[in-house]
């Protein structure tokens, strides 16, 4: 058997040793003679491991899921901080407990549904961590737990988990909260300093509304405002959001026609009327605006494929919140909007499929 | 200059430096070389000869009476071994011819003519046949068809592909450097044949030798055709994606080039017409890349249509210790191969051997419809719905979405951050439409 090295390559031979492979492995002669192997099997090919036989392609772009994830959660550290540097330690507190509680709530899933383990993958930090942005600061722990494990339960899981849900589960575990514990959801604090006792106060949107009171740009923009924990400080969400639409992980197209869409009809009603209603700019900065648009509506799972399907989703956001924050009875709209979007995505893919490649003009010719 | 190209597509690492400065090497016949019968696109092919016949190289071995077809022919001069079924790079075993060499070389050569421009186009596409040519990009469709277009077809424009956009391939390349003026000759018979007076030479512009040798010569011969570089993007060799790039035209769904007046042929058909026509030589060998990082010494080999391919690797001093995968054809498309027996076809342009540095064996998420596919897709449609639907069994919704017009050029799945295999489902939902459609028409007659 020493000529005997002509190289099936090692499956082939497990699965079918068929009689006119070895007689041929007689027959042939190899010029190229490696000294014979112990293993029969290793000729060609010396390692022990198997060779692959798998389908076309036989490359890979760079891309995965959990590098997805963690790239959102990367472009949240900017508000993470912002958000420790006004609040404190109550949103350091709030965003571990919820992060923490989401992963649990996903192991506990995974193991009941015997599924594979998938706390690795990210996608139950960042629910967890986009609860716990969407929350006041001095939200009681329990709660924030309690929220984290209905996102993940009843936004996520209950679907099939990752990509078969069709609300963002981090804004149905908000929306849960917000049902349940209205008032605790609206109690805020506004942002401490250096030793000086936390203060409670309005958020720039509740003044607006039932106050009358509008707040400046400046600090809309830095967000030495009151609010949820991530969502005061603008700055910082826009760079984040910018690395997110910079390395394609959020389509552009989202963020792009949400913001447009409430300046420009925010803008025309300001236009009309800018007594009662408030300048645009506000409109952009002020409430979960910017956090919505860069980093929830955005969620891939959540949001149309098509190119026509992501302009309609973002502009139906946009009239949404305009309308609930200028005549609905809350002062914030953004979770609702995002959530009744959400619920059209399904349709939005089906209705919006783009033209392929040559069919315009076979339309043409039909003509 | 803006490089005209066409939308969408990817970028996938290119890795042609192993091999695309290495000269084609002739390989010299291989001791038994397995000829299949069927390497083309259409009717397969009888066997003409018996066991124990002797064959000269360049005899036909196997036709077919059936238009859409092309002949076989004997690679090398020697003894018919056994007609049976062998490895076939494309998958199952399949029917071949074992000729094993033995005494000196002999040719048969193909019908001579004198000057090919005063030969009847009838007689042209007849030596073409005879010759075996098909189109040797890899699609394997016969050259004398594609060359005689039905009457109501008007083709103004020649599109000659050298494009080579899978990565790893070089063989077009070199065979542009190196046979410039044969590429060119065959170019012009076909446009000639064709009656065809616009002519189009597609490069990409990673190739600026091959785009300038052939620039160079178009000028100095004096041929009206225009060397047209584009820019870097797969799947540019594609034929409706290269007629878009180069004319801006798109072939309506579901018809052929011919249907916008075009036709399109590759470089490597070129150079072998011209050998069929000028030295009478059927298309018994072809260049083919041997490269890959698992390959010790990665050339670029003249070989014998039917060589086995661990001759091709034996002449490329073997294997480095750690290969992972073996495929013909480039990464994107290409066929991974699970026995080295298997033979050259025609529709050979490369032969791949990947060490375990560049294959990964990755795990597989749930799709979260980032949209990446819809983005990568040159035929613009939607792949992870068609993916989702061939899953679920829904064959009726697969034609809303367009599934007959996906071209499996893998971009879907290289895009895929999930690595979802969308390509493959897209495959197998294209054979479960099939099957409904041909149920329908059942029920309904």
């Amino acid at each position: 058997m020493t000529e005997d090295r002509s190289v099936p390559l090692e499956e082939k031979q497990q699965t079918s040793p068929s009689v006119d492979t070895e007689k041929k492995d007689k027959e042939v002669k190899n010029p190229e003679t490696p000294a014979p192997k112990k293993d029969p099997r290793s000729r060609l090919f010396r390692s022990s491991r198997m060779t692959i036989v798998a389908p076309a392609p036989h490359a890979k772009g760079k891309g995965s899921v959990p590098k997805v994830m963690y790239i959102v959660i990367a472009a949240l550290l900017p508000a993470v901080i912002a958000s420790i540097f006004f609040f404190g330690t109550a949103a350091m507190v709030t965003i571990m407990v919820a992060i923490f509680s989401a992963m649990v709530a996903e192991f506990a899933c995974n193991k009941i549904m015997k599924t594979g383990l998938t706390i690795d993958d990210g996608s139950a930090i960042l629910t967890g961590l986009l609860i716990a942005l969407t929350l006041p600061p001095s939200f009681p722990i329990l709660l924030t737990a309690l929220g984290s494990v209905v996102a993940i339960v009843f936004g996520k899981q209950v679907f099939g988990g990752l990509g078969a849900n069709i609300f963002n589960p981090a804004l149905i575990g908000r929306a849960f909260l917000q049902a349940s514990f209205p008032v605790k959801m609206t109690t805020w604090t506004l942002p401490a300093f250096a030793g000086a006792d936390a203060v409670s106060g309005a958020t720039p949107l509740g003044l607006m509304k039932f106050e009358g009171i509008s707040t400046q740009l400046k600090p809309l923009l830095i967000g030495n405002i009151g609010g949820c924990i991530g969502e005061t400080s603008a700055i910082a969400l826009l760079a984040g959001g910018l690395i997110l639409v910079i390395l394609r992980v959020a389509d552009w197209r989202i963020p792009l026609s949400y913001l447009g869409t409430v300046f420009l009809f925010g803008g025309a009603l300001w236009l009309i009327n800018p007594d009662i209603y408030p300048h645009p700019l506000f409109m952009l900065l002020s409430g979960g605006l910017i956090l919505g648009a860069f980093f929830m509506a955005t969620d891939m799972v959540t949001s149309p494929v098509t190119p026509l399907g992501t302009w309609i989703y973002g502009v139906g956001m946009g009239l949404i919140l305009v309308v609930i924050r200028l005549w609905g009875g809350l002062p914030e709209g953004v979770m609702y909007s995002i959530l009744f979007m959400n619920g059209l995505v399904p349709l939005l893919n089906r209705w919006t499929r783009p033209k392929y490649f040559g069919e315009i003009q076979e339309e043409k010719k039909k003509q | 200059m803006k490089l005209s190209t066409f939308k969408k597509g990817l970028h996938p690492e290119d890795y042609k430096h192993f091999s695309a400065g290495r000269a084609i090497e002739v390989l010299p016949p291989a001791e038994d070389v397995y000829i299949p019968l069927l390497q083309h696109i259409g009717a397969p092919c009888e066997a003409l000869v018996q066991k124990g016949d002797r064959v000269k190289t360049g005899q036909i071995i196997a036709n077919s009476n059936a238009y859409v077809s092309a002949p076989v022919h004997a690679s090398i001069t020697g003894v018919v071994k056994d007609i049976d079924k062998y490895y076939h790079p494309l998958g199952r075993r399949a029917e071949m011819i074992h000729i094993q060499r033995e005494g000196e070389e002999e040719w048969e050569y193909l019908e001579k003519v004198k000057d090919w421009k005063w030969t009847p186009k009838s007689k042209l596409l007849e030596i073409i046949r005879n010759a075996g040519i098909v189109g040797l990009g890899g699609a394997t469709f016969p050259t004398h068809v594609k060359l005689d277009p039905p009457d109501d077809k008007s083709i103004d424009s020649f599109i000659l592909n050298g494009v080579e956009c899978e990565p790893y391939l070089t063989a077009d390349d070199r065979l542009m450097i190196e046979h410039t003026d044969r590429i060119l000759l065959g170019m012009a018979m076909m446009m000639h044949i064709l009656d065809v007076h616009k002519g189009y030479i597609g490069i990409e512009n990673n190739k600026p030798e091959a785009i300038a040798r052939m620039q160079k010569r178009v000028v100095e011969q004096g041929y009206p055709f225009k060397v047209v570089p584009l820019k870097v993007k797969y799947p540019q060799g594609a034929e409706k994606m290269l007629i878009y790039s180069v004319l801006k035209r798109k072939v309506p769904a579901g018809k052929l080039p011919m249907d916008v007046g075009v036709v399109v042929n590759n470089v490597g058909t070129a150079y072998a017409v011209a050998e069929a026509i000028i030295d009478a030589k059927p298309l018994v060998q072809r260049v083919i890349t041997v490269t890959g990082d698992g390959v010790k010494t990665p050339k670029n080999l003249m070989a014998r249509i039917g060589t086995p391919f661990k001759d091709l690797f034996n002449a490329c001093e073997g294997f480095k210790d750690d290969v992972k995968e073996v495929f013909m054809g480039g990464p994107m498309m290409g066929m991974t191969q699970y026995h080295l027996e298997s033979p050259v076809v025609k529709g050979s342009s490369g032969i791949v051997a990947v060490s375990s540095d560049l294959v990964e064996e990755l795990a597989t998420f749930p799709c979260i419809r980032c949209g990446s596919c819809v983005k990568a897709c040159p035929m613009n449609l939607m792949p992870l719905r068609l993916s989702a639907l061939s899953q679920a069994n829904r064959p009726e919704s697969l034609a809303d979405f367009g599934i007959s017009n996906c071209i499996e050029c893998g971009c879907c799945a290289f895009a895929c951050p999930a690595n979802i295999p969308l390509v493959q489902w897209i495959r197998v939902g294209k054979l479960r439409f099939r099957d409904y459609t041909a149920k329908l028409a059942k029920e309904v007659s």
